[in-house]
């Protein structure tokens, strides 16, 4: 047996080592299935090993840096409110489970949401509570044969958050997650699992919060499974804003089954090196899907969004604008796949990636890719990238607006298509105050 | 109240403007004619401050203060306007938002508190009325999807709004029908005061058969040369430009 802190040469050997380590300690619970399939995954990391620029699904993101990095996977997890409130997070009235380092934080959290109305509870507890939800769904819709990031995170898989909505019900207060990476003594790393489904006819509001405390590394492997039932509706938001030290891979899978409904924004407003990759299996007839984005980075940032549309049956929508600001050095990745398959016909998938790049050091990848197996379908793709269009700043100027403030609303309204997406407004209103700020600096 | 004194501007390598001298009085209206490529857009380009252009001789004072070294939302405070001959289309910013937003910079500016809603409201649906605008229109992104009149249009309703000293009226009757025309001239007419001037550029005389110029002046390879009371315009509506390019290359 390895002692856990004995230093090892790469991040990977460090993770095979912990996996075995904590194995060892769990003597019987080893033998469970959940613990089974936990191995499968590890054993999926360690053939896959971490993605090199030599994959092409890893072209533009170098994990090189992130991997070089020594994290703690299991920090301590001591923030008071005091030391929330230098987050300025939105005062929501609804569901707000906060996690610090990976840890749940019963003590600053709230459940308002009657239990007829959902059941919303740790991963950890589910496990003991609820294991057959975690059997039947766990790991069932990420895939971690082919992402060594999702294997990581489904090998090392204890903690996060599971709901599950009965059918017919409606979740009136919206729930929110807050993942807080507290970097304040040291490098820290957590891998938060969720899952949520939402059964027939029933409808749910989530957003998912990352924030960062401290100026420490952190590194957050997120990995979030989501079935949507026939006739379900879902508004999922995922809202990054976390500090040029953060290292954020994340991938958000769905599953819709017929004439479900599911709306998306993934809004990320800072962050050092982030990866999202949102993958959509739309599994029935009439699905509908909306997905937006909206990404901001500065300085030496880099964003990469990575989404796919799997259309699986026919008669479903699809709909996809993703909208980015570069500035300085930043680097800015979106890559957009649309599967429509043989069976799909009378799909609907359209697509759309715009960027304004503000400096000429700043670097914008776009790579829409359509594969389209049905031969009745309609699908479109576009993606543009150019600066701040001079002549409108100049017919604002000649009205009277200042250089700055003139740059600042045509920012801003290229970005409204899709702050207006967020139907919570309390996170809305947060999400335009800070974009403002950042914008006027 | 606008002095010109030998103004000379290029774009890149190419001289545009070679000297323009002009001299515009407070209640003047002044038509600034010519055929194509004479320069005469380059001129309302370079007062309002188009940034396109380097100006890289002579002098503008605007009161008596030196205009070339403002920045074009300086000239817009102290009420200069330029009525574009391409309005820009500007998606997700609303006209009635963002004149508010101009209105009161010009008036922060100026040292005056800012308008509230209230006040803007009145003021905008007292406007809309000069120039039959219709609030939909304003509701709507600034000229996104507009037609050209309706462009047009927007203009004059933002040059009522802004109630500048010195419009500047770049080729606004450009591709407009005989209708939008009246609505276009009405709105520039009801702006007229001892206190204000216009400059109408156009290619045609036809504008001005409803916004009476007390000048017209010729702008032919970048100079004015040649001024006169309104009936130069019939003169060079009837005659076209062909005499004067004549006068200019024998002189």
């Amino acid at each position: 047996m390895t002692p856990s802190n004995q230093p090892y040469n790469d991040l990977k050997s460090k993770l095979l080592a912990d996996f075995q380590a904590a194995e060892e300690r769990m003597n019987g619970a080893s033998k469970s299935a959940l613990h089974q399939l936990r191995r499968d995954a590890l054993s999926q990391f360690d053939r896959l090993g971490f993605p090199t620029i030599k994959n092409e699904e890893w072209k533009y993101t170098n994990v090189g840096s992130l991997i070089k990095e020594v994290f703690e996977f299991n920090a301590p997890a001591q923030v008071t409110a005091e030391d929330l409130a230098s987050l300025e997070t939105a005062r929501l009235e609804g569901n707000v489970l906060y996690f610090v380092n990976g840890r749940y934080q019963p003590q600053l959290s709230q459940i308002v949401s009657p239990a007829e109305q959902m059941t919303i509870s740790t991963f950890s507890e589910a496990v003991q509570n609820r294991p057959e939800v975690i059997g039947q769904y766990f790991a069932q819709y990420a895939d971690y044969h082919e992402n060594a990031f999702t294997a990581l995170n489904t090998a090392f898989a204890d903690e996060g958050v599971v709901i599950h909505v009965p059918a017919r019900k409606t979740v009136e207060a919206p729930t929110i997650l807050r993942f807080i990476s507290d970097g304040r003594q040291m490098n820290v790393a957590s891998q938060p699992r969720n899952l949520f489904i939402v059964e027939a006819n029933a409808d749910i509001k989530v957003a998912e919060s990352f924030r960062t405390l401290g100026d420490q590394a952190s590194f957050t492997n997120v990995v979030t499974e989501i079935v949507v039932c026939e006739d379900a509706r879902m508004e999922y938001y995922k809202i990054q804003n976390e500090s040029d030290m953060a290292y954020h891979i994340g991938t958000t899978q769905v599953y819709q089954k017929d004439r479900s409904h599911f709306y998306s924004a993934t809004v990320t407003l800072d962050g050092g090196f982030i990866r999202n990759n949102l993958n959509i299996a739309l599994d029935g007839q009439h699905c509908e899907s909306h997905m937006y984005g909206l990404y901001f980075p500065n300085g030496r940032q880099h964003i990469d969004n990575h989404t796919l549309v799997d259309h699986r049956k026919p008669n479903a929508y699809s709909n996809e604008l993703y909208k980015g600001i570069l500035e300085d050095r930043a680097t800015g990745v979106f890559n957009g796949k649309i599967f429509v398959r043989q069976e799909a016909q009378k799909t609907n998938a359209y697509q759309s990636c715009k960027n304004v790049v503000l400096s000429n050091d700043a670097t914008m990848n776009t790579k829409p890719q359509l594969e389209i197996f049905a031969d009745d379908v309609k699908c479109s793709h576009g993606t543009t990238t150019g600066k701040l269009n001079e002549e409108a700043v100049f017919y604002l100027r000649s009205r009277g607006i200042p250089k700055d403030e003139a740059q600042m609303l045509l920012m801003y309204a290229f970005a409204e298509d899709v702050i207006r997406q967020i139907k919570i407004d309390a996170l809305r209103e947060q999400i335009e105050r800070r974009i403002q700020a950042k914008l006027a600096r | 109240m606008l002095t010109i004194s030998n103004l000379q501007a290029s774009i890149g390598e190419k001289e545009i403007l070679k000297g323009i001298n002009l001299t515009v009085n407070a209640g003047e209206v002044h038509a600034i004619m010519g055929p194509n490529g004479s320069g005469k857009s380059t001129l309302a380009s370079v007062l309002a401050g188009r940034e396109d252009y380097e100006v890289t001789g002579g002098t503008v004072q605007f009161d008596g203060k030196d205009l070339l070294d403002m920045a074009p939302e300086e000239r817009a405070a102290e009420g200069i306007f330029l009525a574009f001959q391409y309005p820009v289309e500007i998606p997700g910013v609303s006209t009635t938002n963002f004149l508010k937003t101009a209105m009161n910079e010009i008036r922060k500016y100026r040292g005056l508190d800012p308008l509230d809603a209230v006040q803007f409201l009145k003021l905008m649906k007292e406007k809309m009325k000069l120039v039959n605008i219709d609030q939909s229109l304003l509701s709507r992104s600034l000229n996104e999807g507009f037609s050209g009149g309706e462009k047009k249009r927007n203009e004059i309703f933002q040059m009522a709004m802004l109630e500048p000293r010195l419009a500047i009226l770049d080729e606004t009757d450009s591709g407009l029908d005989i209708d939008a025309l009246r609505i276009v001239a009405e709105g520039v007419n009801q702006l007229r005061s001892p206190e204000r001037a216009t400059i109408v550029v156009t290619h045609y005389q036809r504008l001005l058969d409803y916004i009476v110029p007390d000048y017209v002046h010729v702008l032919y390879k970048g100079r004015i040369v040649k001024s006169g009371p309104k009936e130069l315009a019939f003169e060079l509506e009837e005659k076209g430009y062909d005499w004067i390019k004549a006068e200019v290359e024998t002189a």
